[in-house]
């Protein structure tokens, strides 16, 4: 980790960051945080997938228990939203130790561990949408008490720059780990897991931090729309529509890069904008025109869009060496 | 403690329900066992097959059952194209690229229809759609009756097919060894998009024999479509008996735990099972060793 690292994250987080200060809409600003959430969410499923090779079909598995855990700490034991925030973390990281654990040391990988993930975050949905103290199916809201103590600002833009700090702490961490030892293990381990295996790497282990560490991070996005919206239930915390999203933004973006799951993010939704203003309220449209990306992504950019970009910038470099 | 009556008739109930699950999931265990992938978009695929029911009949008037002989071959062909000018071209052969591409196929097919359709669920109203029969003490849903018989006529249908035609031989010989297939001359991309389109038109035959006592909206194959999955892992990836028979245990299953536990947790059964079976043996019970 040298200082040649930190600085593309810290110009590109400092850029953001004066977002709120030019722009004061709050209809921006919403699409800005809902954004950086899924943002955050994909950057878990990123490490995971894009670094690890293990293509999960199932994070609202550590969304939903991200989300819910901070509702339920405040609404049944009167808990702090940010001692609820630390502890949603934790609980997303057990849940994903324990998938993992499970699923990992069965050998379960490829389509199997895509398919055991989403049964898991079925399994979860169903549960969370029968049981009482998650509130069933009316689910469960927290208690409005706009106070900073409380995990609750008036200002959009105070949600935003905590939005933009996690994800720009989960940027480091990312870079951090691409650099160390258990980074190269762990693509050790996407590139050819018997060959890990017999140059004496413990694939089960590095699998299993890496889908922990990958819980935690899309358990706080969880919990952070928690507190965004101030309600959650079963078909948004646990939908496939996350597990869908999570996947989409690094796809797009940049499959085990650090950016890629911001700038697919960013993109994605932009995008998504941009054809409900155009097509009007269609319901959907926004949809179709990210499952027709993800297959064109991966039939003419698999590195998306970031890959994309420096294939542009060597080409014109290259150019400009001739001329 | 229920009668034994109503365990019976809850029993019988879930082997109609099950034979239709194992003609959707036939389509999926199709595709696994020559192709080798799993398709996501299997789901949204019944979806557009079931609101095609709905369409001709609502367009034409054409009868659920008398829809079949015409959707059957058009969802050969969708299947046939899919296969041959998306989902081959645009994975480059990768394993974890199909899976992405099949999922991308869902996300457009299911969106698609609900712009089109938009979320309201519809029904068809045919006149048998409560007839019932009776059988001894049991009164059994007369549409429901079809459609086991139909389903198991596609099954055997459909291993006949496999096991006696010149297209059948091609298609085991893809699925066993592709190179070997190639090198005595068969169209390895054409029996890939064959064998995709006979896995749609399962789905077409599935979606005529659902309609008459079941709903359709732009959310439905997701449900159908992990259920089918918990029978393609359980019976065997690749394996016809074994859909056949997952299919019709998995009915009963949903059928009891319905009965026992009340329909917003009936499904759990289905999940753990399929969560088990992964985890403990994920070759399936009818499955060849991997």
């Amino acid at each position: 980790m040298r200082a040649r690292d930190l600085l593309p994250i810290a110009l590109a987080i400092g850029a953001l960051a004066l977002v709120p200060l030019a722009v004061s809409a709050n209809t921006v600003l919403n699409f800005l945080v809902f954004t950086l959430v899924i943002g955050l969410a994909a950057q878990g499923w990123n490490l995971l997938a894009g670094y690890g090779g293990q293509f999960s079909f199932g994070h609202a598995a550590f969304f939903g228990t991200g989300a819910y855990a901070i509702a339920i700490l405040q609404a049944r034991f009167g808990v702090n939203a940010w001692a609820g925030f630390a502890i949603a973390i934790a609980a997303g990281a057990l849940v994903g130790w324990i998938i993992g654990y499970l699923s990992f040391r069965s050998g379960l990988r490829g389509s199997y561990f895509a398919l055991v993930t989403l049964a898991f975050a079925e399994v979860l949905r169903i549960l969370a949408n029968a049981s009482a103290v998650t509130g069933g199916a009316a689910g469960l809201l927290v208690r409005l008490d706009v106070r900073p103590e409380n995990f609750q600002f008036a200002s959009r833009a105070a949600f935003f720059w905590i939005a933009l700090a996690l994800v720009g702490l989960v940027l480091v961490l990312t870079r951090a780990i691409e650099r160390s030892r258990f980074g190269a293990q762990l693509v050790a381990v996407r590139e050819n897991e018997s060959a890990a295996k017999a140059l004496g790497i413990d694939t089960l282990r590095v699998k299993l931090k890496a889908i922990t560490l990958s819980a935690a991070i899309t358990a706080a996005a969880g919990a952070f729309y928690t507190q965004y919206f101030l309600y959650i239930d079963a078909t948004i915390a646990y939908g496939t529509w996350i597990s869908v999203e999570a996947l989409l933004a690094p796809i797009v973006g940049g499959l085990g890069t650090a950016f890629g799951p911001l700038v697919g993010a960013l993109a994605l939704h932009g995008l998504g904008e941009l054809t409900k203003g155009v097509a009007g309220s269609v319901p959907g449209i926004d949809l179709v025109v990210f499952g027709a990306l993800l297959i064109v992504t991966v039939a003419f950019a698999p590195d998306g869009i970031l890959g994309l970009l420096r294939r542009l910038l060597g080409k014109a470099r290259r150019q400009r060496a001739e001329a | 403690m229920y009668s034994p009556a109503i365990i019976a008739e809850a029993c019988i109930n879930g082997l109609m329900t099950g034979a239709v699950y194992a003609l959707i999931a036939l389509g999926l265990t199709l595709v696994y066992g020559v192709l080798h992938i799993i398709n996501f978009a299997h789901g949204a695929l019944l979806t557009a097959a079931m609101f095609a029911v709905w369409s001709v009949h609502v367009a034409f008037g054409l009868d659920p059952y008398l829809a079949i002989p015409l959707l059957t071959p058009v969802f050969f062909a969708v299947g046939y194209a899919v296969q041959r000018f998306v989902i081959g071209p645009a994975s480059h052969g990768d394993d974890s690229n199909i899976l992405l591409v099949t999922l991308g196929l869902a996300i457009v097919i299911e969106n698609a229809l609900l712009a089109g359709f938009r979320s309201d669920t519809r029904t068809l109203n045919t006149e048998y759609g409560f007839q019932v029969v009776e059988i001894g003490p049991l009164l059994l849903s007369q549409p429901r009756l079809i459609g086991f018989g139909a389903a198991v006529l596609v099954t055997v249908v459909l291993w006949l097919l496999l096991a006696r035609t010149d297209t059948g031989k091609a298609i085991r010989a893809v699925a066993k060894e592709k190179l070997g297939a190639s090198l005595v001359g068969i169209d390895v991309a054409h029996v890939y998009a064959v064998t995709f389109g006979l896995g749609c038109a399962c789905l077409a035959v599935a979606a005529c024999l659902l309609m008459p006592t079941f709903y359709v909206n732009p959310r439905i194959g997701g449900a159908f479509v992990l259920v089918a999955f918990t029978i393609v892992v359980l019976g065997g990836m690749g394996s016809i008996p074994g859909a056949l028979v997952g299919g019709l245990f998995i009915g009963v299953v949903e059928s009891l735990c319905g009965l026992y536990l009340g329909d917003s947790l009936g499904q759990i059964g289905i999940f753990l099972i399929f969560i088990l079976v992964l985890l403990v043996r994920p070759t399936g019970l009818f499955g060849a060793k991997a």
